[in-house]
């Protein structure tokens, strides 16, 4: 690497047009940066669905009486319930153990006669699945609104007051059918990203100090900016190619709204791309070596890209010393801008604060590689 | 033929743990998925912030903005003033969730009539903020009902809601069985797929080709390790579950191992075919991350499998991970005995022959 010769456009795009031929040829790359992205897509979008859309359920009636002959038939009019009768408790029992449903509701022999009877209060048992414990508090949740909107009925039928004089009613913003989809796949781009960044990046760097064509490419008169600039800039286009083919599937496959820009799009996911791309690069070069490169990037920037992100897992949910770890995550920002993007629009605050975050992890780590570099080559 | 086989699995064995790369590949996620993730891969909500505006200057709303102050499950309040700085709170994601109380709250409840109150959870983060409205829900209902109580007409009927298995909800209950299923599955995976490649990699492969063995006999061999990698780094997760993070477990010992050695077997014939596939250690290890990306996400433990669209839960059908899972969750947490394992077993042994059988297909078309 000559530190004498001029700058050349020419040199670039040779450079360029090397990495490129490179990511084609080996399958592995292909793998990774066509075939995961798209499988990833449709497993975020499809396959993690956090709403319980239709759950199944188990009912015993054991009151002959009209009053619980009208709830179980609320019960089996909902479009969130899928209605299984059982004729006994240990068939409840044996159902609910072995998963076959997720909750069920008993109506004990006594519960027309206890509602009718003023002063008293009818219990309406209910027990759900505890081993799937975020299926357990939508279940225990819709379970009582359907009571709810049942004793309301009820009393408005027969002209009384209100059994429980105070109303809950929920307007959620920016996604009104609280649909987990909308805020998954947004944030799956963000695991697109750092696996076409970081991972791909790692390993067809790594391959070429493997394989002693690193050393190569030095005797020639390449300048550490070109050098770095070839190393970046293909996997920079690939990266906005599968954003931009992410975002068309987000919209017209997912209808997960975009009503943000999308000049910030790019600004954000550029930005993104420059830190893992940046973490890849310096992974292979401290590595030289193709399975360590794969690993530690794994390690490094899938792993707490999925965990510590809040792309599924509330990150204020986690415990302080956890909490404070997310700080460091670059990918904790992409996502935030995500969802804030593509769910609010544009809220200046968060934004303000996701890019310099962001801006400051792509300096770091295309800084502290850009120095690597140097002190390897010079 | 046992004296020909283990110099060979201890072989195996030497070579899995001497490299580095493969040693750190088999010690560190057991460390790291261990200690971060029952902490963080949780969809509980704790700490979350509620956002209150009280616009109703009476003695009810007072009351139960007091009540909803004194929970545990909103350590954080943000009393707001207009409603302005409720939709900034909302928008700015200072709140998960806001509760308006209008003015007429008071009044209406005096009047006899329901009094409304509006909730605005956060739509962007739609999981959390629904569970928390949920808490809310029931901090407002249970003053509801006490109110109605001291008026003389208390309610004609209420939900009394009980979680079996799991009655406090506790998400760590659900974590570290998965937990078990999908430490296996990086150690039995890994293991066997990096087997045939490294051999191919350093040119040894030949040299055992020429040795007395078979090719089934050499496909054992690399299963073995495998297995014994496998049901060690469980029992080390079992464990900690137990002992560290004090998870009940209610079932039979020897009814997860049962299961956990099918399982294996399953994984390892998944890791022999990619391992035959592929030319390099790393590919290896790309293959293995190809296959387990989706393997988890489809399996049931970050979203339920009844949740997903049809031809999504045939593939999942498909995924040894997602029985293996029911199985240690319903050992665990509810002492499932072989009556109940068995509907998930028996898909398990029938994948576990599909994927042995393909991995021993491709093993051979590599050797001819």
């Amino acid at each position: 690497m000559s530190a004498h010769a001029p700058h050349s456009l020419r040199r670039l795009l040779a450079l360029c047009r090397k990495e490129s031929y490179q990511i084609v040829r080996d399958p592995s790359s292909i793998v990774i940066a066509f075939v995961l992205p798209v499988v990833l897509l449709f497993i975020f979008g499809y396959g993690i669905n956090l709403d319980s859309a239709r759950v199944r359920v188990g009912l015993l009636n054991e009151d002959s009486g009209p009053d619980a002959a009208a709830f179980a038939a609320t019960l089996a009019g909902s479009p969130y319930f899928e209605l299984h009768r059982a004729a006994s408790r240990a068939e409840l029992a044996q159902w609910l153990t072995a998963g076959a449903i997720r909750g069920f509701v008993v109506l004990q022999p006594d519960f027309g006669a206890r509602l009718a009877r003023p002063g008293e209060t009818a219990p309406l048992e209910v027990v759900t699945d505890g081993s799937e414990p975020n299926t357990a508090i939508f279940v225990g949740g819709y379970l009582q609104g359907a009571w709810q909107s049942w004793a309301q009925q009820r009393a408005l039928d027969r002209r009384l007051p209100a059994d429980v004089p105070i109303e809950i009613v929920a307007r959620y913003w920016f996604n009104p059918a609280a649909l987990s989809r909308n805020f998954i796949v947004p944030g799956s781009i963000a695991i697109i990203m750092t696996i076409i960044g970081a991972l791909l990046t790692s390993l067809v760097v790594a391959r070429e100090w493997e394989r002693g064509t690193m050393e190569a490419l030095l005797s020639t008169p390449v300048r550490r900016a070109e050098f770095l600039l070839s190393k970046i800039l293909p996997y920079y286009v690939l990266g906005i190619v599968s954003m931009l083919m992410c975002l068309a599937v987000a919209v017209w496959v997912f209808d997960v709204p975009f009503r943000g820009s999308l000049a910030l799009l790019l600004l954000y996911t550029s930005l993104f791309l420059g830190s893992s791309l940046g973490l890849g690069l310096l992974l292979s070069t401290v590595t030289r070596n193709q399975f360590n490169a794969a690993q530690s990037a794994l390690q490094a920037a899938f792993l707490p890209a999925t965990i510590l992100s809040g792309f599924i897992f509330e990150i204020a949910s986690m415990p302080a010393p956890v909490r404070a770890a997310t700080y460091l995550i670059p990918a904790r920002y992409f996502i935030s801008a995500l969802q804030t993007l593509f769910q609010a629009g544009f809220v200046g605050h968060i934004l303000l604060e996701d890019l310099l975050f962001l801006i400051a992890s792509a300096a770091f780590f295309l800084g502290l590689t850009a120095l690597k570099t140097r002190r390897r080559l010079d | 033929m046992l004296r020909r086989l283990l110099p060979l699995i201890v072989k195996e064995l030497q070579l899995a743990f001497r490299e580095p790369h493969t040693r750190r590949l088999l010690i560190l996620p057991v460390l790291l998925e261990l200690a971060l993730f029952p902490f963080a891969a949780t969809l509980e909500v704790r700490n979350a912030t509620l956002a209150i505006l009280n616009q109703d200057q009476g003695a009810a709303s007072t009351e139960l903005v007091q009540r909803l102050a004194a929970t545990q499950a909103f350590p954080h309040r943000l009393l707001v003033t207009d409603e302005g700085e409720l939709r900034r709170a909302i928008d700015e994601q200072r709140a998960l969730l806001g509760l308006w109380i209008p003015e007429d709250f008071s009044r209406e409840l005096a009047a006899g009539r329901t009094a409304q109150v509006l909730a605005i959870p956060d739509g962007r983060r739609s999981n959390s903020a629904q569970i928390a409205l949920s808490y809310a829900q029931s901090i407002v209902q249970g003053y509801a009902v006490e109110l109605a109580r001291a008026a003389g007409r208390p309610p004609p009927s209420e939900v009394v809601v009980r979680n079996w298995f799991n009655p406090n909800l506790n998400y760590r209950w659900f974590m570290l069985p998965s937990l078990v299923a999908i430490i296996t599955t990086i150690g039995t995976l890994i293991v066997t797929a990096m087997s045939v490649a490294r051999e191919r990699e350093q040119g040894t492969f030949e040299q055992l080709l020429v040795s007395p063995l078979t090719p089934g006999l050499i496909m054992v061999g690399k299963m073995v390790p495998a297995l014994l990698v496998g049901l060690g780094q469980a029992t080390i997760v079992v464990l900690a579950a137990v002992f560290l993070y004090r998870v009940p477990f209610h079932g039979s010992v020897a009814l997860l191992y049962l299961s956990l050695l099918c399982y294996a077997l399953a994984l390892s014939g998944i890791g022999l075919f990619i391992s035959s596939l592929v030319e390099t250690q790393q590919q290896a290890f790309l293959g293995v991350f190809t296959f387990m990306v989706p393997a988890v996400m489809l399996s049931g433990f970050v979203a339920p499998v009844e949740n997903m669209p049809l031809l999504l839960q045939g593939v999942s059908w498909v995924d040894p991970l997602s029985h293996f899972i029911v199985i240690v969750k319903g050992i665990f947490l509810k002492g499932f005995g072989f009556g109940l394992i068995w509907p998930n077993l028996w898909p398990l042994l029938l994948i576990a022959l599909a994927t042995m059988s393909l991995g021993y297909w491709m093993f051979r078309r590599r050797i001819a």
